[in-house]
């Protein structure tokens, strides 16, 4: 590593949650860069405090109690950048997911057309679609008006029209929007963000500049099967940090001290999966999934193509009694090992939305908090992939995508006692098919390392390649169908010492080869009955080299979508063995 | 480390902020007594409007509709006011469908904002108003009692306070709720039995405060006609000993509930106040509470959910519970003698 490169450069990073907020500390180590370490402190955007500073000042004491690095003068203020005694830090950035999710109003003309492509737009950050108004909303004017003051939406996304195509509809929509905003109080007029037919800007601009912030994006949907969010996605992040810095108090100056440097969480971990996709390179994607306390945030990109999705109503914080709006009681307690009413899972919830900040302290507390995960996060994917090969792959020939590897973060996996409980949250979750790979954010950084990338480009690689992201394994899961019992699949492990051995993977079953971690051994694969591998369709095999991972190498066949016995007792005693199953 | 507080206070200072969410008007003035169910604010949150074509309403082109306009952009017009027109022969005439005020009159169109029930934001608690703050609201102080839950259905009334259970694990019961209780606010420990609900609401109540709501009926509780708060959590959770005992203490007083929803930006929770008259050098609640030694504290999630205890000490380091998760701990002296090690954030202190 040439010094000049790493000369100097050390990065702190601040994450404000709505929960915690996370001071992390990068620094060059042997001439490469490294993560270093991290302090957090409760986060204080509500009462009593009403400012993030102070969370931000107490996580800070917390990194220095850690380090010993001297980061605030004497005069309160971060040191930028390093002095000659070596206190203070070159760079600093931040991403922030505290705050209510913003009110969102969609417009566009084709329900599945460009009305899907805003929403999908409005839902890669933390924002809540409160109406949609398109071609086949039926509704006179006046009470799509009355929608938008009932609302009072933070911003209007309006699409339509491939470009040079529809305008008299995109007009239409203009004038509804236009008279909105004028109806409105001035200081509480909504941003609007335009990403429809290009030939329309100018139009869009004189008809509504003069009520509210007009921003243009690209068209999201320039062609009827072509969508392209990500063009939209800088825009869209623009606007957030403004709506948020207007209720957020210490924001601001949390943009003043890192020169501009915040991006929302999701935003964060949308850039490292898209950089980790273009890696890869792979026919597959890379997947990412964050369980936190303000919404479950998915992030998935193939080449260099990205859709992130923030389920801000699916959460494990103060909103997590909105899950059951969406799921239902017994489908969260078919994870369990053991037998609870629905009303005490709804005593759970509510105890949670009470005090979401409060920890499990019981065995069974744990084990719901782990199953009401499986749930967020499996509706966050489910919502999030029908069709995804062909959003991120248009010239691809399928709709779905297998994605290698899946990188996981927050704190209900993180901080799980055992990580057989975090790899097994993921695979009941996510029921991932074929070969992939379980790679677990131990310290929480992924959105600090995405925001760090602006900055330091070089520095979110040489962490990425380091340990810091830990490697639980590579999962094999083969899909078919079979009796429980039957042999599917035979795997013949070579080690790098030569030796040999042949393991039998039976229907239904759930287990680990065993490979140390760090030892790379080739895994020759022979699926039986049809069983398909991912290794070019049904029946078809073939070698695979692998490196194990906390977990050696994962060999999930319970099936594809996993099923479940309608005899309750039966089913918790499956999954008391899947569970030990994992278990080293 | 910073700490959550629970309200709960035989005698202090109580001010609160009373903001509306939208600008609008505050009713009040600075000085004022008002009730806890005296409305001192109020704003259109959701206006409505109607259209008027004009040039379809008179029959006449559209180009030529605006000159038949008679009415201005501000004008507040009632229904039945003629608003263009009259045109022809027949004299047509297009008239206002509802009272309101003309928004747009041009380009051959009349928008209307209709006059609406306006939102009407409540005291919340009985007080002076200290402050006014432009279009928002107030701040009203008040000196009394103050016992502060989780869980309201958003009403606000007053009433005295009736006692329908001896200790703080009683179940509320329909054969509890006497006809004397009628119009009282009524205090009880759990509330898990439909009929019981049913039966205040019958009778009716001013106001009912318990310690667990049964989850099942939360969706009556939110519809009942009285505020409902709900001190410690929604299950079969007794009411903690420290509220009972303060509450039960004030029986036959006028009690004030704010049953509103607990919301964590504000830090404004659901709550009863007392109102009693003012002490000398009556000492500010502090705004920020750190954990210590010898704070009374109260067990927020299970296994010990709604107890009370005394903090002993604050463990060094991170520490591991049964469940195998980690985090900063303290020694409990739970009431009855017992000790328990908890997370801190798993406590609530009392003050």
């Amino acid at each position: 590593m040439p010094s000049s490169q790493t000369d100097a450069d050390s990065l702190l990073t601040i994450d404000v949650g709505s929960i915690n907020t996370q001071v992390t500390l990068f620094d060059v180590v042997d001439g490469k860069y490294r993560f270093l370490a991290s302090g957090s402190a409760p986060t204080t955007a509500g009462a009593p405090f009403n400012d993030i500073g102070e969370g931000i000042r107490r996580a800070l004491d917390r990194l220095h109690t850690i380090t010993g690095w001297i980061l605030v003068g004497a005069d309160e203020q971060l040191i930028v950048p390093r002095g000659m005694d070596g206190s203070g830090v070159d760079a600093i950035a931040a991403t922030v997911s505290v705050g209510q999710p913003i009110r969102v109003i969609v417009t566009g003309l084709l329900d599945d057309v460009s009305l899907e492509s805003a929403r999908n737009l409005a839902l890669s950050t933390y924002a809540q679609v409160e109406e949609t108004f398109g071609l086949n909303d039926r509704r006179k004017l006046e009470s799509r008006i009355d929608a938008i003051m009932r609302v009072r939406p933070d911003l209007i996304v309006i699409s339509g029209g491939t470009d040079g195509g529809a305008s008299q509809a995109v007009r239409r929509l203009m004038e509804v929007i236009g008279l909105g905003c004028y109806l409105m109080p001035e200081k509480q007029r909504p941003e609007i963000l335009y990403a429809g037919n290009q030939a329309l800007v100018e139009e869009v601009k004189a008809a509504l500049e003069t009520y509210s912030t007009v921003n243009v994006a690209p068209n999201i949907r320039p062609d009827l099967e072509v969508e392209c969010l990500e063009a939209a996605y800088p825009q869209l992040a623009s606007i957030f940090r403004r709506i948020q810095s207007k209720t957020i108090v210490g924001l601001q100056e949390l943009e003043a001290t890192t020169n501009g440097n915040v991006l929302s969480s999701a935003d964060g971990i949308g850039r490292i999966i898209r950089y980790l996709s273009k890696i890869y390179g792979s026919k597959k994607g890379v997947f990412g999934v964050d369980v936190g306390a303000s919404a479950t945030v998915v992030a998935a990109a193939h080449n260099g193509n990205l859709r992130t999705g923030v389920f801000s109503h699916l959460s494990l914080g103060e909103k997590i009694n909105g899950i059951l709006e969406y799921t239902s009681c017994a489908e969260i307690i078919r994870w369990l090992p053991f037998p609870i009413t629905e009303d005490t899972l709804r005593e759970y919830i509510y105890s949670k939305h009470f005090y979401p900040a409060s920890i499990p302290v019981t065995p069974q507390e744990l084990l719901i908090e782990q199953a009401i995960a499986r749930e967020l996060m499996r509706l966050a994917y489910q919502s999030m992939t029908p069709g995804i090969g062909k959003v991120l792959n248009p010239k691809g020939a399928k709709s779905s995508l297998d994605f290698e590897p899946i990188v996981a973060s927050g704190s209900v996996l993180v901080h799980a006692p055992k990580l057989s409980q975090s790899v097994l949250m993921l695979l009941d979750a996510i029921q991932p098919s074929g070969i992939t790979t379980l790679v677990l954010d131990q310290y929480k950084i992924l959105p600090s390392l995405g925001v760090a990338a602006a900055i330091n480009p070089l520095m979110a690689v040489q962490v990425l390649e380091s340990n810091t992201f830990q490697n639980l394994g590579c999962v094999i899961s083969p899909v078919g169908k079979a009796k429980p019992g039957t042999v599917i699949l035979k795997v013949k492990i070579t080690y790098s010492d030569g030796n040999e051995t042949t393991v039998d993977i039976k229907a239904g079953s759930l287990g680990i080869l065993p490979i140390q971690t760090g030892q790379s051994a080739n895994l020759q694969l022979r699926p039986l009955h049809g069983f398909d591998v991912g290794m070019g369709g049904g029946g078809r095999g073939g070698r695979l080299k692998v490196v194990g991972g906390e977990f050696g190498v994962i060999i999930d066949a319970r099936g594809r979508p996993l099923g479940f016995s309608k005899d309750l007792e039966r089913q918790r005693e499956r999954n008391k063995k899947w569970l030990a199953s994992l278990d080293k | 480390m910073a700490a959550n507080v629970a309200r709960i206070h035989p005698f202090t200072i109580i001010r609160r902020e009373r903001y509306l969410p939208i600008s609008g008007k505050v009713t009040v003035r600075k000085g004022q007594q008002v009730a806890a169910s005296d409305v001192i604010a109020e704003a259109y949150l959701s206006p409505q409007y109607v259209l008027l074509d004009i040039a379809k309403g008179l029959g006449v082109t559209s180009k030529k509709a605006d000159q038949y306009l008679q009415c201005k952009v501000g004008m507040q017009v009632v229904a039945g006011d003629i608003l263009a027109g009259p045109v022809g022969f027949a004299k047509r005439v297009l008239r206002a469908p509802k009272d309101g005020k003309i928004i747009v009159a041009s380009g051959g169109q009349i928008f209307i904002e209709v006059h609406s029930t306006p939102f009407e934001l409540k005291a919340g608690l009985p007080g002076n108003v200290m402050e006014l703050v432009d279009d928002r609201g107030v701040i009203i102080e008040t000196t009394g009692a103050l016992v502060q839950g989780v869980w309201g259905n958003g009403l606000v009334d007053f009433g005295l306070l009736s006692i329908s259970a001896s200790n703080p694990d009683e179940h509320l019961s329909p054969h509890k709720l006497t006809v004397g209780m009628k119009g009282s606010v009524v205090l009880a420990g759990i509330c898990n039995d439909m009929e019981a609900l049913k039966s205040a609401i019958d009778l009716p109540l001013r106001g009912l405060i318990v310690g667990g709501l049964h989850p099942s009926i939360i969706r009556e509780a939110e519809n009942a006609p009285f505020p409902i708060l709900v001190i410690d959590g929604i299950g079969n959770i007794p009411m903690n000993p420290v509220a009972f005992k303060l509450l039960a203490s004030n029986e036959k007083r006028e009690v004030n509930i704010n049953a509103e929803s607990w919301d964590k930006h504000t830090g404004n929770r659901p709550e009863v106040v007392i109102p009693l008259p003012a002490g000398e050098n009556m000492p500010n609640p502090r705004q920020t509470v750190d954990f210590s030694p010898g704070q009374q504290v109260k067990i927020v999630r299970a296994p010990y959910t709604g107890k009370v205890g005394k903090l002993m000490n604050i463990c060094t380091g991170m520490t591991s519970f049964s469940s195998g998760v980690t985090g900063i701990a303290g020694e409990v002296q739970l009431e009855g003698g017992d000790r328990a090690i908890l997370p801190l954030v798993n406590l609530e202190v009392l003050e």
